[in-house]
């Protein structure tokens, strides 16, 4: 009663297995030398020094000028609107949602809110350019018709939901008995959720507006729609901007070819997209990890 | 009045007032979400029409259809659907009944997943772009925009998959151990029909968010206006978000009319997939206990 | 009277902390032993042993020799696979698969692929009409094994076991999730099993052991206190901890 033929059928099937999922590793590896390889021959053709402190934005003019600054900034400025609109919302949702909503309520309004994440970027994209920026023009009259307040406002309320429910996760996991702690001291439902509830769900709530934030910056047909084209230092939030994956998408319209200075600087830009947004979702998972609660 | 009286009833009207701003709070989500889909209803409804759904793109609004947009679309699903659901169960089955949980890879295998489903769409648009469509050689074609798609969604299947697997109660597996049955034959013989309502959900909800996905598509090279149908996996294709994409861009209000239509399209399709998703999800719940 | 099972010397780890101590103990074939102790004994992770489903919890270890027949089946060499076909075991709770009655019973034998097809609809009769669960189910045989009632769960358990042709039966607690009648339907079916197996019983139950058992063994913390013929042990136990536990001085 030794190991027998079957074992090596049990093996080979471990070994595919172990094929499978190493295809997500390998992805990585491909995005990271896929990214770098390109990236270094773009350097090696354009200074890395012209393109971090350049402040113009021109890799198709002649002469060209690869300052990614204005593509920095313009990235900027969404993150930074779109998080006026999504992390308020967000967190308000959130505590709504945990401390004040009966279950049943909670049911009702829960999917209501995951269904704005549903919504394709391209349909948020579409809403901005057709309704809000005509709407924002109706209030705001030297508002441009492709502007970044208008691209902001789309993309804060599609990453809203995930601020909601990742927020609404980390103050649904502090244990029900500091709840009913804070309650049996006489606090009202405000109290409680403004004084101990989020203070004890804050590391979960930091991340979700890390993640957000991430995610805004990745957000590329919302802004390649309604935000414009046009590289700029200007913070205006009226005016027309270009962020890095706007400029991503518009090169990628154009018919590119392998070798040639525009398709490098996609990749070269695309480097610094994916390295912020690596960083900031290692810091999301490390505020979480360094804050996690023992209860 | 006590000064606690008179401190409380001001408590109990600041707790009532941020209620009320609460509930304001998520009136606007759902007042953005109505006014949202009613804007895009009114827009699209009226060029919404049978001739719409099997037309070829045209130059003008009047004639133009979406027909290569949603063959194309089904084609990158469905081969997205081939490529990434094996992998993401396949992925998801050595994570949670071969692997060793303390062992380095498996520790780099979860990091790894976790940081990839943060990633942006479009850096998977430039991975795709230069591994399949440059290196391999394979152009802009329907197979290199089904690579692309399934690895985007390829940490969202691993998730829902560990998690519809580990849902299944380890009596079972004792159960079949216990008997002698082999693991594999433990894992395709009780564990995976339990979990395949689960799986199923899980695949269906990423698949219906590889169908919004339009920046990597645009990356690898794909392009909303075609007018030919593909026939093989190495033909170009367009897709629905694309030639939404290409209406939206241009500024006749007509081409915004149809891009409408277009969108109402993608949001029916969606509303099935994730209706389908929630019938199986309900109907199929195996209870154990 | 034959050994079937003989354990040496048996350690168990689970991590640093030591399970089991020095177990020494012969099983004899065609008997029931039943193995009696509080909770946190040691009596169910010794039985665990007997069929490696130590294998399936991280961080295990056993030391000491488990002879099956001649065989040592601590060895790394051993084919649990085959092993776990030839030692049955049965769990505390009821943990019939999602399928259907017969599927059920079937489940193993498929998967095993010894036997013709032609043999099914036998092997699922003689299964159930052992477990003596044929008559409460031959008309439904096709239906949900979740439609059945605890007991009946529990002896399609049994008749799942069963069916795999086993020579040793391992029963965790069976009865500790049943109602009074569906145990003594259980232990009844014990009775009658001991004359083709070999069964050893883990249970809480003192009155049952004394019931239903030709050995019984006494754990507690880890180490086995006293064993011997069930009479002797709950007549005139040797050993002073075996005595209070028998008469009731701990929980």
């Amino acid at each position: 009663m030794t190991k027998k033929k079957y074992l090596f059928q049990e093996k080979l099937i471990e070994v595919v297995l172990v094929l499978f999922a190493s295809i997500s590793i390998l992805t990585t590896i491909g995005i990271v030398f896929s990214l770098l390889f390109e990236t270094m021959i773009f350097f090696s053709e354009v200074s890395i020094f012209e393109f971090f402190t350049s402040i113009r934005w021109a890799p198709v003019f002649d002469p060209p000028s690869f300052g990614v600054l204005p593509l920095i900034t313009g990235t900027l400025l969404i993150a930074i609107l779109s998080s006026l609109v999504s992390l308020p919302l967000g967190l308000g949702t959130a505590i709504f949602l945990s401390e004040f909503a009966s279950s049943k309520v909670r049911k009702v309004i829960k999917p209501i809110i995951e269904l704005l994440a549903g919504i394709p970027s391209i349909v948020y994209g579409f809403f901005a350019l057709t309704f809000i920026t005509p709407l924002l023009r109706s209030f705001l009259p030297n508002t441009d018709i492709f502007n970044a307040l208008s691209a902001s406002i789309a993309v804060g309320i599609m990453t809203l939901p995930m601020v909601a429910s990742l927020s609404e996760d980390a103050m649904m996991s502090v244990p029900n008995s500091i709840r009913q702690g804070a309650y049996a001291l006489g606090s009202t439902k405000l109290e409680v959720a403004i004084h101990v509830i989020v203070p004890a769900a804050f590391s979960g709530i930091a991340s979700s507006f890390v993640l957000a934030i991430s995610r805004a910056i990745g957000e590329t047909m919302i802004v390649a729609i309604a935000a414009g084209q046009t590289p700029s230092m200007s913070l205006n939030p009226l005016g027309s901007i270009q962020t890095m994956t706007g400029f991503m998408v518009n090169m990628a319209l154009g018919d590119i070819q392998q070798g040639s200075i525009e398709f490098k600087t996609v990749f070269a830009v695309g480097s610094v997209l994916f390295v912020i947004t690596l960083i900031m979702n290692l810091f999301a998972k490390y505020v979480i990890a360094k804050n996690r609660e023992v209860y | 009045m006590s000064n606690f009286k008179r401190k409380l009833k001001r408590r109990h009207l600041i707790n009532n007032l941020f209620m009320v701003l609460l509930v304001f709070v998520i009136s606007i989500s759902f007042l953005v979400l109505g006014t949202l889909l009613l804007e895009i209803f009114l827009r699209g409804y009226k060029t919404l029409t049978w001739d719409f759904i099997t037309s070829m793109p045209s130059g003008r609004a009047s004639r133009a259809g979406i027909l290569p947009a949603l063959i194309g679309s089904f084609g990158v699903i469905a081969l997205t659907a081939l490529i990434s659901i094996p992998i993401g169960v396949g992925t998801a089955i050595y994570l949670t009944e071969y692997a060793d949980k303390k062992s380095k890879f498996v520790k780099l295998l979860q990091l790894n997943i976790s940081n990839l489903a943060g990633v942006p769409a479009i850096v998977y648009g430039i991975l795709g772009l230069a591994v399949f469509s440059q290196l391999v050689g394979l152009g802009p074609s329907l197979i290199v925009g089904a690579f692309t798609l399934s690895l985007l969604i390829l940490p969202v299947i691993i998730v829902s998959a560990i998690e519809a697997i580990k849902a299944v109660p380890n009596s079972i597996r004792e159960g079949s151990y216990a008997l002698g049955v082999t693991r594999w034959k433990t894992i395709t013989g009780v564990i995976l029909p339990m979990a395949t309502p689960g799986i199923m959900t899980g695949s269906i909800l990423a698949l219906s968010r590889a169908m919004g996905e339009a920046a990597p598509l645009i990356m690898v090279g794909a392009v909303g206006f075609v007018t030919f149908l593909p026939n093989s996996l190495l033909d170009r294709y367009s897709a629905l978000p694309l030639i939404v994409f290409n209406w939206t861009s241009r500024p006749q209000a007509a081409f915004a009319e149809i891009a409408a239509s277009g969108i109402l399209v993608m949001l029916i399709l969606l509303i099935i997939t994730n209706l389908t998703a929630i019938i199986i999800r309900n109907k199929t719940q195996i209870r154990v206990d | 009277m034959t050994v079937k099972v003989k354990v040496e010397n048996l350690n168990f780890y689970y991590g640093d902390f030591q399970a089991l101590k020095n177990i020494n103990i012969e099983i004899h074939e065609n008997k029931i032993t039943a193995l009696i102790g509080p909770s946190g004994c040691g009596k169910s992770t010794f039985i665990k042993t007997i069929d490696r489903m130590y294998d399936l919890i991280e961080d295990t270890r056993a030391d000491g020799h488990i002879l099956f027949d001649e065989m040592d089946i601590l060895k790394s060499d051993v084919d649990v696979v085959e092993l776990r076909k030839r030692i049955g075991m049965v769990f505390q709770k009821p943990n019939p698969f999602p399928k259907s009655i017969s599927e059920n019973v079937l489940y193993a034998v498929k998967r095993h692929g010894d036997v013709n097809k032609v043999a099914f609809n036998e092997i699922v009769e003689n299964s159930l009409r052992k477990a003596s669960l044929w008559d409460e189910v031959k008309s439904k045989l096709h239906q949900s094994a979740f439609s059945l009632s605890g007991g009946q769960q529990q002896r399609l358990c049994i008749a799942r076991t069963l069916a795999t042709k086993p020579e040793v039966i391992l029963m965790d607690e069976p009865t500790s999730a049943l109602d009074p009648i569906a145990t003594s339907k259980i232990e009844e079916l014990l009775q009658e099993l001991k004359k083709e197996y070999t069964v050893i019983i883990v249970t809480h139950s003192m009155q049952q052991a004394a019931r239903i058992s030709d050995y019984t063994g006494f754990f507690l913390n880890g180490e086995l206190i006293e064993f011997g013929n069930t009479k002797d042990i709950f007549t005139n136990p040797k050993d002073k901890r075996t005595e209070d536990y028998i008469t009731g001085r701990y929980g």
